[in-house]
């Protein structure tokens, strides 16, 4: 099927829009948009982070989820406390697959799940003391933790509880840095809010205690870069690291993914820092920016033209050793790039595809898939902002889709009108697509595959696609009592 | 009164940033922007206009003041 035009895709949109009240419909109506290159500002087409409309299936998570699922939760040699129920911590206990090198249990604590578990009597005469005494445990079971956060539930917002009052007693007491982190899941619309609320515990509590910088005996070089907003995803931070080191420069800290304490502490000693997932850590950036005089930039890992443009950009903050190793590395995995451009793209040429998810991959996996011949012809965030639309638009084709915290009925009218070839969303969508027929990767933790950063992930990432789109499963998805004609044919003469 | 961060683009503009919603923006104009005062009121791309008591001097970008909306887009 060819590309819908401008005048269908609307017509598509208000089509879709048909059966919701006329409220809803109204408000509905801002979120969806057809891209638009002659739009300088995606507010004029698109509105974001406004709360979900009661009633519809939205895809979005919660504070809690943004800080400690994506921004404490890697951290591996902290020990991420989920203080409240005990559900919010064992629903959200490593299925996002942050890998980590380390001994769970003795000195990494990534995959593990610790919770106050809350019960009524700690709801009617508060948590402190069940904190405190947990704190205590703690120290006593697993002693070579380096600290502790604190991530609160949405009870602990409600009851009122002073996490911060047993926080700053417990560090004190264990000489560790204990984090009171207030990402109760009814803040905010989404789990943006959370991503925030993270960075600014980083920034108050980590960066500076009691007031003062903490000193390091820290030995600064002037190639000193850290990477920021990789959550090392199926490999994803080792995939990206591997490159950068190769160009020269020294990468101090990785956050979150792999990452410890101690670089976390560092980071305010590098001389760059570079931001891939934009929209969960860029707090940080723009406040190391202010206090530490460090610059930030965005780069983009994903698909060849991207990390090379990405490399370049890079370099240019350095020296000519620098960007001479820039070239070098570039020119290095040229050769494997190609081959598998020429192994996957006469499979993959021309297909189309529909993107849902959050953070930074709506537009920055665009570029891993036009580097192998497909079109990306609708994209959305669950829960972007304003300055990540502005961005999409520039990198989406003229008159594509672009839907902004999709509803589950929208999602689905949208994808029956488009047809794409892929579909790559989270795993709430999957199943419901699989079964419509539709070849469908979980682009949230990679399908379980991954990396996908980096001219290795690439490799990784144009199989996976090929494995997916090109299956034979796809072709005898027709039950045999809705089989055409020739069956019918041969059962009549048998 | 909102807290807002000024700093420099990648093309030397100046970018505004609302961190308490997380808006992004260029800045169009500003009053004053010479060297002996800088701030007043200033223009965003958006439409929207606030206000920074002017200082004695550029002062070391990025930074964070307290401003005025005198005019917010939406």
């Amino acid at each position: 099927m060819s590309a819908l035009t401008r005048e269908e895709t609307e017509a598509l949109i208000k089509e879709v829009l048909e059966v919701y009240p006329e409220k809803a419909q109204k408000d509905r109506a801002k979120h969806l948009a057809v891209n638009d290159h002659s739009e300088e500002q995606s507010k004029k087409c698109i509105t974001s982070n406004r709360k979900s409309l009661p009633g519809v299936m939205t895809i979005r998570g919660c504070a809690y989820a943004g800080s400690k699922g994506v921004v404490w939760g890697p951290i591996k040699d902290m020990i991420h406390i989920s203080h409240g129920p005990v559900g919010c911590g064992q629903y959200s206990r490593a299925g996002r697959r942050n890998y980590y090198v380390g001994t769970t249990g003795i000195n990494t604590f990534g995959t593990m799940n610790f919770t106050s578990d809350f019960q009524e009597k700690d709801i009617v005469f508060g948590g402190d003391k069940k904190l405190a005494k947990l704190i205590g445990e703690i120290e006593g079971l697993f002693p070579l933790h380096k600290g502790i956060s604190v991530q609160s539930e949405c009870p602990i917002g409600l009851i009122g509880d002073d996490i911060e009052a047993v926080s700053k007693k417990a560090a004190a007491e264990l000489d560790k840095p204990v984090v009171p982190v207030r990402c109760e899941g009814f803040r905010g619309v989404s789990q943006s809010l959370g991503h925030h609320i993270a960075n600014d515990a980083i920034r108050d509590w980590v960066f500076s205690r009691d007031g003062k910088d903490i000193k390091t005996e820290f030995v600064p070089s002037p190639y000193d870069v850290s990477i920021i907003g990789d959550y090392n995803i199926g490999g994803d931070a080792w995939s990206s690291r591997i490159l950068l080191e190769e160009m020269g420069l020294r990468v101090v800290a990785q956050w979150s993914g792999d990452g410890t304490l101690a670089e976390i502490e560092l980071t305010p000693k590098v001389k760059l820092n570079l931001i891939h997932c934009y929209r969960s850590m860029n707090y940080i950036a723009r406040h190391m920016e202010e206090k530490y005089s460090i610059p930030w930039i965005e780069y983009n890992f994903f698909g060849p033209t991207k990390i090379a443009e990405s490399l370049r950009a890079i370099a240019a903050h350095f020296d000519d050793k620098i960007k001479a190793g820039a070239e070098a590395v570039i020119a290095k995995y040229q050769p494997m790039v190609d081959a598998v451009i020429a192994k996957y793209k006469q499979r993959l040429e021309g297909k189309r595809v529909m993107l849902y998810v959050g953070g930074l991959r709506p537009r920055h996996v665009i570029g891993s898939y036009e580097d192998l011949g497909m079109e990306v012809v609708g994209t959305g965030y669950e829960f972007g902002h304003n300055d990540d639309y502005d961005r999409t638009v520039k990198e989406m084709g003229n008159a594509t889709l672009l839907y902004d915290d999709v509803t589950g009925f929208e999602f689905e009218e949208f994808v029956k009108r488009v047809k794409p070839d892929l579909i790559g969303s989270g795993i709430k969508e999957k199943y419901i697509f699989q079964k419509m027929g539709v070849p469908f990767r979980q682009m949230h933790s990679w399908d379980y595959s991954g990396p996908y950063h980096g001219f290795d992930g690439f490799a990784i990432f144009a199989r996976d696609m090929d494995m997916t789109i090109n299956n034979p499963c796809w072709k005898i998805l027709t039950p045999p009592w809705q089989k055409k004609p020739e069956a019918e044919a041969i059962a009549q003469a048998a | 009164m909102a807290n807002i961060m000024i700093r420099r683009g990648a093309a030397g503009e100046y970018v505004f940033y609302l961190p308490k919603r997380d808006l992004e923006d260029t800045i169009t104009s500003m009053e004053f922007d010479q060297a002996d005062k800088w701030g007043g009121e200033i223009k965003l791309n958006n439409g929207g206009a606030y206000y920074v008591d002017p200082m004695p001097a550029p002062p070391r970008l990025p930074i964070s003041v307290r401003a005025r909306r005198m005019d917010a887009a939406e």
